[in-house]
């Protein structure tokens, strides 16, 4: 019987990825199909091609983007709840769980990010990022649906765990929008932005967003920390033991600490705080690739 | 002709204070914060003597060159090393030194009253001016006591300050961050751990001499124990029939508080130790402890009782080893321990399943020296044959005897052992409240707002308001619309 669970939140996971992917041709076909073609301007220094973009062409595509966004939502959603029901615990016992609800978590906030503000240029990308996670997902980390080892058997696990992947989701990212910041600068210091790039916020506007991204998820993030320290503590017998997994996360909370420090108190914007937050991004990226796959500690858990 | 330029003359106090400014500023700070998160990374690359001894041990057999050029740079013991001790202490003090003035100058600021209007409001952040009636400032009083601004009342003018909280929170974070290295101190100082295997239906009375291994803090020692008693009932560990991973773990024992005559009887599982005021009993691991009679040829029992086996996998086959040192010639038995046997594989076979559904203990036995007197310590579960030689083999199930011309073996059962983990952190609990304290301030200081908002009613009866927000906190232009809509409201 829980084995039919398994089986049925594996065709969600897979329906999610097939939406997920019409919905990454939508934002596409929305974002090419946006340009218009070359029309002649004539001035008087003689004529030049000018390519603008009219999303009001594409509207209709960004509304079904957005629909088979959301469908994708509801299906991996429905595939993180059977998984959670044929494991009778909270499905983020291995790798393959963490990077389901990761990929949830992701298309979650930015739904819930699109009620808001106008953020459907970053669909192209939230899709494609989902159908990567989801994809490495079940080739590479998929695993059958097991009990809980004992260590993990705690209230500490769901409090723990949402914490760090709320909190890896919007340190990713702001990392995106980093990296956006320091693409989109390069691209204006050579001239003009591309027809593709204008419908992107200013570099203000990006170098904004990412650090106050940083910041409220800051404090969630030493939750984390510390929620992971009170489960050590009960479940290891100490609550700090410098295992890897610790160490990276206490890496990546001093890069954090330093970038808003940088921010606030020495006032950096712009190119070296995208590339500092970048930094601290990565190291949360390599604390959990390389520490749950190739790394020795407690926290090995990807069943890899 | 040119004038050299004079210096003041730096002298030593001068010096000190040059040296005090500059590992107090702010640029000192975060390169030390950046360098605690740098040469956090070896720790975690590095195997570390604390984390993975054995791995630290493998790697002087692998390449003991660099093991000793590692070791000359505290490389397996990074967390403790002095490098790393020099920077996080370096970065403490100039948090102090940066932190305490600012406490002292926010208490002050705090008690003060809000600086005087400027005289010049329309230079000043969301400037807004229209002509009033003259009932203004007091319905500006009453708004700002509403909305729990600090006020000074001037001649015309009122100014009106919030947000003290976001500085409040900022400095709650760093001096939290300091009671949580005193939590981290006072644990290293006075605390206490050790280990101690346990079979079941064995009792472990907390003693120096019970425990298999034991450190002590700087400043303690064993006079701090507790004296309490723990008796092992029973032990129950449960496994998955698909992936043989274990599913839970649960000892049954009898505890006798320390100075007490009566018992009762608890529980311990891998996530609730058990507790007596600040010494916490854990459940680490678990294993086997085949229980063998080893006679000598005249029939005389030479040696009865559980051995505790050492797991080597997942289905805990595990190796032991049998030591009779007062037998002429000495005899030890290199065995191991099979609970679900199965013929595959080397060595003689492997285990299939972790629990006990058909146990089998194989040995190889030695005759000679075994090497007790030498000084050197020597594992329990191996024997250094170097000095032995083999004189049988063979593989033995519950309840059957072997014999050999100089004595018998009988296997007769096993019992599980538990790995008690007895730990006393008195620190833990100041960590614990400094890191809840961390989080508020981190919220308060992130998520506060510091504001000014100036009100004056100039001589030709016009109104101006201004504002000023501290750290480009957002929201001022919508508060200021809502205290000047609040001003031309009619009563």
């Amino acid at each position: 019987m829980l084995t039919t669970w398994a089986y049925i939140s594996n065709y969600f996971v897979y329906s999610a990825m097939g939406i997920f992917a019409l919905s990454f041709l939508a934002h596409a076909f929305e974002t090419a199909w946006a340009v218009k073609a070359p029309q002649q301007d004539t001035n008087e220094t003689g004529s030049v091609l000018t390519k603008t973009l009219d999303y009001t062409r594409t509207e209709r595509a960004a509304r079904i983007a957005t629909a088979l966004m959301i469908l994708g939502f509801l299906l991996l959603l429905s595939g993180v709840i059977a998984r959670g029901i044929s494991n009778k615990h909270v499905p983020w016992g291995n790798m393959y769980e963490f990077s389901i609800t990761g990929a949830l978590a992701l298309t979650g906030a930015y739904l819930l990010a699109l009620r808001k503000h106008d953020l459907r240029w970053l669909g192209l990308f939230i899709s494609i990022s989902v159908l990567l996670t989801l994809g490495t997902a079940v080739t590479l980390l998929y695993r059958d649906s097991a009990p809980l080892v004992p260590a993990l058997n705690s209230p500490w696990l769901v409090i723990h765990v949402i914490a760090a992947i709320i909190s890896g989701g919007v340190f990713l990212l702001s990392n995106v929008i980093a990296g956006a910041y320091l693409y989109l600068h390069a691209m204006e210091s050579k001239g003009d932005r591309k027809p593709w790039a204008k419908r992107l916020p200013d570099l203000e506007t990006l170098d904004q967003l990412s650090y106050r991204l940083v910041a409220f998820v800051f404090p969630l993030w030493t939750f984390a920390v510390i929620a992971g320290a009170i489960w050590a503590e009960a479940a290891w017998g100490r609550y700090w033991g410098w295992d890897p997994k610790e160490t990276w996360a206490f890496i990546t909370w001093v890069a954090y600490a330093a970038y808003l420090h940088a921010r606030v108190t020495i006032g950096w914007r712009g190119k070296r705080a995208a590339w500092l937050c970048l930094f601290a991004g990565s190291t949360f990226l390599f604390n959990y690739v390389y520490v749950n796959v190739w790394g020795t500690g407690k926290h090995t858990y990807s069943g890899l | 002709m040119t004038t050299e330029p004079t210096l003041p003359e730096l002298g030593a106090t001068g010096l000190l204070r040059f040296m005090w400014r500059q590992l107090t500023s702010m640029r000192t700070a975060l390169i030390l914060l950046m360098m605690l998160g740098v040469a956090a990374i070896p720790g975690s690359l590095i195997p570390q003597r604390a984390q993975n001894p054995m791995a630290v041990r493998q790697y002087y057999l692998d390449s003991p060159e660099l093991a000793r050029w590692i070791e000359r740079f505290s490389g397996f013991t990074v967390f403790s090393s002095p490098w790393f001790s020099a920077i996080y202490l370096l970065l403490f003090i100039s948090l102090i030194g940066c932190v305490l003035p600012r406490t002292f100058e926010h208490f002050k600021a705090m008690r003060a009253l809000p600086p005087l209007t400027p005289r010049n409001l329309s230079r000043m952040e969301s400037f807004q001016q229209f002509a009033g009636n003259g009932s203004e400032l007091e319905k500006a009083q009453i708004w700002f006591k509403k909305s729990r601004f600090r006020v000074r009342s001037e001649e015309g003018a009122i100014s009106a300050e919030k947000g003290y909280l976001r500085e409040t929170g900022n400095l709650l974070f760093h001096l939290s961050l300091i009671l949580i290295l005193i939590g981290v101190s006072v644990g290293s100082l006075f605390g206490m751990r050790g280990e101690a295997i346990v079979n079941k239906g064995e009792r472990f009375i907390s003693l120096a001499t019970s425990y298999d291994n034991l450190s002590f803090g700087k400043l303690v020692n064993e006079d701090s124990l507790q004296p309490f008693i723990i008796e092992v009932i029973d032990f129950v560990a449960k496994y998955d029939p698909v992936t043989n991973a274990p599913l839970d773990y649960t000892a049954t024992v009898r505890v006798t508080n320390p100075g007490e005559t009566t018992s009762e009887m608890k529980t311990i599982k891998v996530n609730s130790p058990l507790t007596f005021g600040n010494t916490r009993v854990y459940l680490q691991a678990n294993g086997y402890s085949p229980i063998v009679t080893v006679r000598d040829s005249t029939g005389q029992v030479a040696l009865q009782g559980p051995i505790p086996f050492l797991p080597q996998d997942g289905n805990l086959r595990s190796i032991g080893s049998i030591k009779v040192p007062d037998a002429d010639p000495q005899l030890g038995f290199v065995a191991s321990f099979y609970p679900t046997f199965a013929r595959e594989g080397g060595q003689g076979g492997i285990s299939v399943f972790p629990e006990a559904l058909d146990p089998k203990l194989l040995f190889s036995i030695w005759e000679g020296d075994l090497g007790l007197d030498s000084g050197i310590p020597q594992s329990v579960y191996r024997i250094d044959t170097s000095k032995m030689k083999r004189i049988a083999l063979d593989s033995l199930k519950p309840g059957e005897t072997f014999s050999y011309p100089e004595g018998s073996i009988k296997f007769e059962t096993f019992v599980p052992w538990i790995n008690l983990q007895i730990v006393d952190d008195p620190g833990k609990s100041y960590s614990l409240y400094g890191a809840i304290a961390a989080i508020l301030g981190l919220l308060a200081s992130l998520f506060g707002r510091r504001r000014r908002i100036w009100i004056r009613i100039t001589s030709t009866g016009v109104v101006e308001v201004a504002g000023l927000a501290k750290n480009g906190a957002p929201g001022l232009d919508a508060e200021i619309e809502r205290f000047v809509t609040h001003l031309k409201k009619e009563k």
